[in-house]
């Protein structure tokens, strides 16, 4: 038995915050907007509902003593997470609010998610830093809200989805970058998401598990959208984090890009580099939903292909019911600097904590 | 294909060989008249119909053929000689699997698919099967309409040439749904092995996120839509329903799958609730009703990393040789195999997996 | 030492000091830790016993009792949501038995049965500790059982009471 052990700080990558009602927005609200959330509320593709395994998605324990919704109220969330967990600092990826069909009507959301999360959250609570909600299917849009939020220290990356309406390599999404670049913010693409089409290149699945576990396709999508699209010659800083879509898959992607690649890259001549290179240099990735391989060697393996030392970043994914717990999401020991590297170093780096 | 003059080390008198992926192309849809009925002659003459959507391999891209392997007349994979030539005897094969991927999926006339269906298939026994011994084929099927696919199969699943089912990997709903059970029933009771191969053109976008601009994108891509249709195969309980089914992954890589494997396993832990009928681990599964073909082979530069890739799909028997006939995956015919397999492996993969699995 | 459990047998904590136990001692110690009215068919308490953590169920009048701790991540196991058991032979046709008897730990969903501490899904390699448990009237417990979390003086005024006993290996 160890008795004494080196307390690693600790930063989770991935938090989720909620509303306690759509009330809550109100105050964020125009009086014309608060109309419409009242009369029509948000509209979106339809269709692509898989009932979670447990309501809201969230860990039984995680449903606060005040009656309202896991992850809406903060003394909860202080006590069950950041307290118990000591954390050094907590990184709120709110799922709302950037998507739907009316933009005009998205963009007033987003913006009064991100004034709610200052007033609400990150001012309350310092130890929480805030993503940037924007409507990202629309390119002009969404560069605004960067541009409102970007040079305040209550934000540390702009928030997208992993299904979107096209993949987002294509040029719709520049402005978006182009302003990200501006304030060196990076660019977070989390779970989930409802796209303009089924949840799978081969049509609608029937189960949950196949929504939440097929989520790896998505991510998949938009690396090799980012990278064949020269987004990165475009955008030489910018800088993407993976969230919540696991990771064993990234290396597999590297090594089949290139290979197409070397036969088709007169099709991409703005490429000038290996895709994997590319990967290598602008994809970070949150450690949860961690894999779990039935022999630790091969988690070994995963994590040197993925350069997890400098790209591994800590998750918990709280309040969701898919939680890792800090001390016992790897199913391997971790050398020491590894550990603290995925555990905090790395995020403290990128995120300028 | 100069370094083609070479054998690779592999190719021995000794060491049995089957290439589970050769592409044998319908020339063009006249090719097909002959075995059509009059009113779909007609009918394909009249209206202006020019075959099933074959966007999959860009005529120029240079994926989609081999130099040297264009028949005089007709596109490459369309001339016997030749590709018995490239394939069989320069691979001194004892078996190639020909997938045509002649993808009537496309038609959405479903009676009109299934007659293309019918007349590749015939096409197939005149021209390839009855030429050659050494050749076994694939059903050519309208999967879209699974009754009508499982007629063509009760039609032709006897014929000791055909050893497979085709489906395009791209479908309007994942193939674990009940609907495409009659293919499967057919499938199992005949003996034949189901082949779900990269392309086909489902009118649905090919990933959950769009539609992608290039074709480098939608090629490399393809992995996650087979990822997409091995998790529905398990999740809905296909191979409870068809304990005997064989499932190949043709052209879509795998080096991914162990990452399926670990995903789902630890998913299913958590929701098995949601689908009671699963009543093993999901990767069980995957090792025991799936195999791979070996091109396009996504690996890791490392030979050594490579090997220990292999290992983790924690099976000796997953992994089938295949060449890819005539798209252009790799440079020397030495790359066709992991360097430094160990000599029990790679006679697995050379032939014996495929031999058990396709019962040659 | 930790002993090992299931494939992730050396897994190392990085904050709380330890959350997977064993506990391979032979002697039984036996603890008093709730009322029978208490915990009524379909309940549940969580007890603090020896610095341990314990969920003690009453399954239609049979009590159990299961270690706090999921083998898998360590979560409050016990406080998760009670289900049956769920079987099926064949998709959409669903056989739902014995109802309230298996738990679903609080974080990940995993399915344990209360009755043998067994996972559902690898009963072989991974369960939960489970401990044994008796209903003794007020009189033994009064003669000399040890405390739990109950205090003497609760004893004196309840001792007609029948009380839910844990064996607890020392």
């Amino acid at each position: 038995m160890k008795s004494t052990r080196e307390k690693v700080p600790v930063i989770d990558t991935d938090i989720h915050n909620t509303l306690a009602s759509p009330e809550s927005l109100h105050p964020y609200l125009s009086e014309r907007w608060r109309k419409h959330q009242t009369m029509i509320g948000g509209r979106g593709h339809a269709g692509s509902n898989y009932p979670r395994g447990m309501p809201h998605a969230a860990r039984h324990d995680a449903w606060p003593p005040s009656g309202l919704s896991p992850g809406a109220d903060l003394a909860f969330m202080q006590e069950q997470l950041l307290d118990a967990w000591d954390f050094e600092y907590g990184v709120l990826n709110p799922l709302m609010g950037g998507s739907g069909l009316n933009l005009e009507y998205v963009a007033a959301i987003a913006r009064a998610i991100n004034d709610w999360q200052v007033e609400e959250w990150t001012t309350p609570e310092p130890r929480l830093k805030a993503s940037i909600v924007v409507p990202y299917e629309d390119g002009e849009l969404a560069a605004e809200e960067i541009h409102r939020r970007g040079e305040d220290p209550n934000f540390v990356q702009v928030l997208l989805i992993a299904r979107t309406d096209e993949p987002l390599g294509r040029r719709k999404y520049w402005k978006i970058y182009e302003a990200a670049t501006q304030y060196d913010l990076p660019i977070g693409i989390h779970f989930g998401g409802t796209g303009a089409g089924p949840i799978t290149g081969a049509g609608a699945p029937s189960y949950y598990i196949e929504d939440h576990g097929g989520m790896p396709q998505a991510f998949q999508t938009q690396v090799i959208s980012l990278v064949c699209e020269g987004v990165f010659e475009r955008f030489p800083t910018l800088k993407f984090v993976l969230i919540e879509g696991g990771f064993a898959w990234f290396p597999p992607l590297m090594w089949r890009l290139d290979q197409s690649w070397k036969k088709l890259k007169e099709e991409v001549p703005d490429l000038k580099k290996l895709p994997s290179e590319y990967m290598k240099e602008h994809f970070w990735l949150s450690s949860q939903p961690v894999e779990e391989p039935p022999k630790r060697e091969y988690f070994d393996l995963l994590l040197e292909q993925l350069n997890a030392r400098e790209r591994l970043m800590f998750a918990t994914d709280y309040p969701h019911w898919d939680f890792d717990a800090p001390d016992r999401a790897f199913p391997t020991s971790l050398a020491p600097d590894v550990k603290r590297r995925i555990m905090s170093d790395n995020a403290r780096e990128l995120y300028k904590l | 294909m100069d370094t083609w003059d070479t054998k690779p080390s592999f190719v021995r008198s000794d060491l049995p060989l089957i290439d589970c992926d050769i592409h044998n192309r319908v020339p063009s849809l006249g090719t097909l008249y002959p075995y059509l009925p009059d009113f779909w002659v007609e009918y394909c003459s009249t209206s202006g119909f020019g075959g099933p959507e074959m966007g999959d391999y860009p005529g120029g891209a240079p994926t989609s053929a081999l130099p040297d392997t264009k028949p005089e007349d007709g596109p490459p994979g369309s001339d016997l000689e030749l590709l018995r030539e490239q394939t069989l005897d320069f691979w001194e094969a004892d078996y190639g699997i020909l997938n045509c991927a002649y993808w009537v999926q496309t038609v959405h006339n479903e009676y009109l698919a299934a007659a293309l269906a019918t007349a590749a298939n015939d096409w197939q026994v005149e021209h390839w099967l009855d030429q050659e011994p050494r050749l076994r084929a694939s059903l050519v099927v309208s999967s879209q309409n699974p009754l009508t696919a499982a007629q063509e199969i009760e039609r032709m699943g006897d014929h000791p040439g055909f050893v497979q089912v085709l489906l395009p990997v791209r479908s309007l709903m994942p193939y674990g749904k009940r609907h495409y059970d009659p293919i499967f029933e057919a499938a199992a009771r005949h003996n034949l092995v189901v082949g779900i191969h990269y392309g086909g053109a489902a009118g649905i976008p090919p990933s959950p996120s769009g539609w992608f601009s290039t074709y480098l994108e939608e090629y490399a891509g393809a992995g996650q839509i087979f990822q997409a249709q091995v998790i529905s195969l398990v999740t809905e309980g296909t191979f409870d329903r068809f304990p005997d089914l064989r499932v190949a992954l043709i052209e879509g890589g795998f080096t991914w799958l162990a990452s399926v494997m670990w995903r789902i396993d630890k998913e299913w832990r958590g929701l098995r609730h949601i689908t009671p009928w699963i009543k093993r681990l999901p990767s069980d599964y995957m090792r025991d009703h799936l195999r791979f073909t070996l091109q396009p082979m996504d690996a890791p530069p490392d030979p050594k990393q490579f090997l220990r890739m292999i290992g983790q799909l924690d099976s000796d028997d997953m992994l089938m040789f295949s060449t890819d006939y005539p798209h252009w995956q790799f440079d020397s015919p030495e790359e066709a195999l992991p360097m430094g397999l160990p000599e029990s492996l790679m006679k697995k993969i050379l032939a014996e997996n495929a031999r058990e699995f396709y019962q040659l | 030492m930790r002993k090992k459990r299931g494939n992730f047998a050396d897994l190392e904590p990085l904050i709380p000091p330890t959350t997977l136990h064993t506990i391979q001692l032979n002697l039984m110690a036996k603890h008093v830790v709730a009322t029978v009215d208490e915990i009524p068919p379909g309940e549940r308490k969580i007890v603090e016993l020896e610095g341990r953590s314990l969920g003690v169920f009453n399954i239609d009048g049979e009590f159990y009792a299961v270690r706090n701790i999921c083998p898998h991540q360590g979560a409050p196991l016990c406080e998760g949501r009670l289900t049956g058991l769920l079987e099926s032979d064949v998709p959409g046709e669903y056989r739902y038995t014995r109802k309230g008897e298996i738990l679903r730990c609080v974080w990940h969903g995993w399915e344990f049965d209360i009755k043998t501490g067994q996972s559902w899904w690898n009963p072989a390699q991974k369960r939960v500790r489970k401990y044994p448990v008796e209903v003794e009237d007020g009189a033994t417990v009064a003669s000399g059982l040890q405390k739990g979390p109950y205090t003497a003086e609760t004893y004196s005024v309840s001792v007609d009471q029948q009380y839910v006993v844990i064996d607890m290996p020392e």
